[in-house]
């Protein structure tokens, strides 16, 4: 039983640590391409420099600093828009008879198996100049000049969006379906109506399933990088696409991990609020 | 649930599951355009199968294939022997020191963004060279590693919730008639989760085969993944061959998810009668 | 009505030299501050069917668990056989039990499932074949051998777990609630099923139950208990008609209350006065309390004459009107209402179609014998 404890000790801690410590070194023409953090100054004197410029330099550039804000707002609206087209949805399937259902669950899950990666492409050839849908709607008159979609943050919404529905209709339905629906029917025999017992009693109930879904959304939407770097064009600035240029462009180890140190601030709450009402739900369920 | 109410649900049903099928049905599609532009169906010469056989003799796209089944089939493996554990301790132990810490470790991984983990896991890895030797450059292991890291908190949360459902009562049985807690765990608790396991070690390997970002920072010099492949070749725009990959992956996961559906749901009539 | 086995016919328990063969001694059990099980001590006899009886908290499933060694008391001791087993675990425990939900191996076919206990063993194969057959026989699923458990109804999966449970020939078979999931037919067979096995086989067992009447049916002797205590043990008979306290008398079967105050208090008989009834009870033998005390008398509805003329005498009489009346086909309940207010409980076989037919809103004297009530003092 210790070993996953051990497992995730070494190849999941251990990492962030050195991450911070990384973070707080200086870069240099090398392999790897930091400075060590301890240094031997003297015979028996052990120097530590802590480098604080790589944060400094994170605060004060307004490119990271737009970088992170608006990585943000897009996971936000973006978790918006998931729950209005996914909370109907996941409704729909936890209602539905059992064997259609199943039919509608496999047809939800059934791109989360496929590849992200080719998905999201998939946008690609629907939204560029002479895409699908630009040739459609040319052809059927209903527009003169190509839109322009592909490269826009609009393409980024849609590519997010599309990707993350699923991770929010799972485990908001697997909420939904637990749900007793005698509890409408004693709610409209008490006078209620279909959309006030919706409101006052369904709604309140999947709080859970909404959160969960929310966070497994938005908390990685955050930090997400494939789908800002093929749909959003270079003017999308998300901090996941920000932290792979830092390192894979610019060889700048000690400012990614600052990025990263920072983004792990930002989420770490987050993270802690997912794991909070996930054990109260499992905890009812009981 | 009134009238209105279902043919809203009923709307925002087919609206979702036509926003997330148009872009699926729309690369087959155009797999079979003969023209290289893919997106402008060239009738004169479609539908066509050549860049099937285009696909199929790319040397690159079958290398990289390669070393991605061959990560993925350790690291659901491996995964799913770390998750199954896991899964299980923090099921049937509900008071163990360091069961929130362990229950946070193996669910962080869940939400938490990729280039987080590949970045700290690669800076791990090159500490660790510089340490005491291992990993000697990046490879096959270090994405393996890397994989396992991730993969094994699904199958973890597979598991517990497998659990959650399990009748305990049949372990307790199987003491009580003289078998100790180890060969209960092998001869009455396994083969009855056995299909939540598989579908853990499927959902591992899928997170593996269709890995970027961990694999992009754990990969060295010569172990390009397929999707890494398939990275560096959509950056440049859309290209019938990848059309193909698509066509391709979907008929086999399509495949294997009713096949494995089947299964389980066969194997369920096993326990819900018990 | 049959009893459990020849070894209970002879009342072992009322030899104060006979050697029991699972001794509960003085066993606790506490889960955090809640106290489940409370001091319990239990002799109980080999051969003997010893149910335990109460609702649902009272704590008789722990105490069971514990016999079966899926628990460890607190506090106290168990002996089985005269071997000190308070620690040891289930799988090596010459105990086995029977779950209320069967727990039948979903993915064994019913052979493996009754084999397993044997197999664990390092039973010779052969063997093992002869005694899963003979005990398939017994439970009467001879030709069920190679089907699975989602294949049999829930009577048969009854079957198949007791023949699994029963095939290592245990010392002591512990049953948990085993007749709640059959419907009402099926339970009443079953139980004389079971007390046939149980006296062919000879093994002792402790059956856990909420449901008096099965406990009533089964048991050579019961164990009542409340709040994690054993408040009586005896025969059924002895539990029915010699309750302790007042929770017995009100646990197993109905019984009517009344309350009052000793008015005389003779070795060979007491006098009780009671205002909730109206009048004075007369009980044919002593008891012992305080004088002064306040006691209750309790007298069973089908122990209560009920007549249109005014019976002899001036003690164990009262006067009512019938309120209510509950046709059950073998017998009528009466609900009758006294001038006190206190209604009265009274049950009648209907012995024949023309008696004097008893209706509503009539006058009716109720009368007892007076060695009827049972005096309890809490």
């Amino acid at each position: 039983m210790a070993l996953p404890f051990v497992w995730l000790l070494l190849f999941f801690v251990v990492p962030f640590i050195i991450v911070l410590k990384i973070s707080f070194s200086d870069i240099d023409l090398a392999i790897p391409p930091y400075k060590p953090l301890l240094e031997w100054a003297a015979k028996h004197t052990l120097t530590i420099k802590l480098n604080f410029d790589n944060y400094a330099f994170l605060f004060t550039d307004s490119l990271y600093l737009h970088a992170f804000v608006n990585s943000v707002k897009v996971a936000f609206i973006s978790t918006v828009f998931c729950l209005a087209l996914g909370y109907p949805m996941a409704y729909g399937i936890a209602r539905a008879r059992a064997n259609v259902r199943n039919v509608l669950l496999l047809l939800v899950i059934l791109p989360f198996w496929t590849s992200l990666l080719l998905r999201v492409y998939a946008w690609i050839g629907l939204m560029k100049a002479n895409g699908v849908i630009n040739n459609v709607l040319l052809s059927l008159g209903l527009i003169h000049e190509p839109l322009t979609m592909l490269y826009t943050p609009f393409a980024m919404y849609v590519g997010i969006v599309y990707s993350y529905l699923p991770f929010l209709i799972l485990p908001l339905y697997s909420n939904l379906e637990k749900m007793d629906w005698q509890l409408l029917e004693a709610a409209q025999d008490l006078g209620c109506r279909p959309w006030q017992a919706f409101y006052k009693i369904t709604l309140p109930l999947s709080r859970n399933g909404i959160l969960a879904g929310s966070m497994l959304v938005f908390i990685p939407a955050t930090g997400e990088f494939v789908i800002p770097a093929l749909l959003g064009g270079p003017n999308a600035l998300m901090i996941g696409r920000v932290l792979w240029d830092e390192f894979f462009a610019n060889r700048a180890w000690p400012v990614a991990s600052a990025v990263a140190i920072l983004m792990l601030i930002l989420l770490v709450p987050f993270m802690m609020w997912y794991q909070s009402v996930q054990a109260r739900e499992s905890a009812g369920a009981r | 649930m009134n009238q209105r109410m279902s043919y809203f649900i009923l709307a925002c049903m087919s609206l979702g599951l036509a926003f997330l099928y148009i872009p699926i049905l729309s690369m087959i599609v155009f797999s079979f355009n003969a023209s290289k532009l893919v997106t402008v169906w060239d009738s004169a010469h479609s539908p066509t199968l050549k860049w099937y056989f285009s696909l199929l003799n790319n040397e690159e796209i079958l290398d990289a294939a390669w070393i991605s089944a061959k990560v993925a089939v350790i690291n659901a493996s491996g995964a799913v022997i770390l998750g199954t554990l896991a899964g299980f301790g923090l099921a049937r132990f509900h008071q163990f020191r360091g069961r929130f810490t362990l229950n946070a470790m193996t669910t962080a991984p869940l939400v938490m963004p990729e280039v987080i983990t590949g970045l700290s896991l690669l800076l791990l890895f090159v500490a660790m060279e510089q340490l005491i030797g291992w990993p000697a450059g990046r490879g096959i292991t270090t994405m393996t590693i890397g994989h396992m890291t991730f993969s094994m908190a699904y199958v973890t949360v597979i598991v517990n919730s497998r659990m959650a459902t399990f009748d305990t009562a049949l372990e307790e049985a199987a003491m009580d008639l003289g078998a100790r807690p180890v060969k209960v765990f092998f001869v009455i608790t396994l083969p009855i989760i056995f299909p939540a396991i598989l579908s853990g070690w499927l959902l591992a390997f899928t997170l593996s085969w269709d890995d970027l970002v961990i694999s992009s920072f754990t990969s060295g010099p010569g172990t390009s993944t397929l999707p890494m492949v398939v990275f560096s070749k959509v950056r440049l725009g859309v290209s019938p061959e990848i059309n193909v990959l698509a066509t391709l992956t979907i008929t086999v996961v399509t495949a294997a998810i009713i096949g494995v559906n089947w299964f389980v749901a066969r194997a369920n009539k096993l326990d819900a009668a018990a | 009505m049959t009893s459990a086995g020849g070894a209970v016919k002879a009342q072992p328990w009322k030899d104060p030299t006979a050697r029991p063969y699972v001794q509960v001694d003085r066993v606790c059990k506490s889960f955090g501050d809640f106290k489940a099980v409370d001091d319990v001590s239990l002799k109980i006899y080999k051969g003997e069917i010893f149910c335990l009886l109460g609702a649902s908290g009272c704590g008789k499933t722990t105490l069971l668990r514990m016999l079966g060694g899926f628990e460890t008391p607190t506090s106290g001791k168990i002996f089985i056989d005269g071997e000190d087993m308070t620690g040891v675990p289930p799988y090596e425990r010459p105990v086995n039990m029977m779950f209320q939900s069967y727990a039948l191996f979903p993915h064994m076919t019913v052979e493996q499932n009754v084999a397993f206990g044997l197999k664990q063993d390092r039973v010779p194969k052969a063997e093992i074949r002869e005694r899963v057959e003979a005990m398939l026989d017994l439970v009467k699923l001879g030709g069920f051998a190679k089907r699975k458990p989602q294949q049999l109804s829930g009577g048969q999966r009854q079957r198949v777990a007791l023949a699994r449970s029963l095939v290592k020939r245990p010392k002591l078979l512990l049953l948990d609630e085993p007749l709640g999931a059959l419907d009402k037919k099926l339970r009443e067979h079953t139980q004389f099923e079971l007390i046939s096995i149980q006296d062919t086989l000879g093994v002792t067992f402790v059956v856990v139950t909420h449901d008096q009447e099965e406990a009533m049916t089964l048991a050579s002797r019961i164990g009542v208990m409340n709040h994690g205590e054993i408040v009586q043990a005896g025969t059924p008979s002895e539990i029915y008609e010699f309750p302790s306290s007042k929770f017995v008398a009100d646990f197993v079967g109905s019984v009517n209350m009344f309350e009052g105050k000793l008015i005389e208090d003779e070795p060979e008989f007491v006098r009780i006065g009671s205002e909730e009834l109206g009048g004075t009870i007369y009980v044919s033998h002593g008891i012992s309390a305080p004088p002064e005390a306040v006691v209750w008398a309790a007298v069973r509805p089908e122990k209560i004459f009920m007549s249109t003329a005014a019976p002899e005498g001036s003690d164990n009489v009262v006067r009512g009107a019938v309120q209510d009346i509950a046709y059950l086909g073998d017998l009528s309940i009466y609900i009758v209402k006294l001038p006190t207010g206190k209604v009265v409980r009274v049950t009648q076989p209907n012995t024949s179609r023309h008696a004097e037919a008893i209706g509503w809103d009539q006058q009716v004297y109720l009368s007892w014998d007076a060695s009827s009530p049972v005096v309890v003092t809490r």
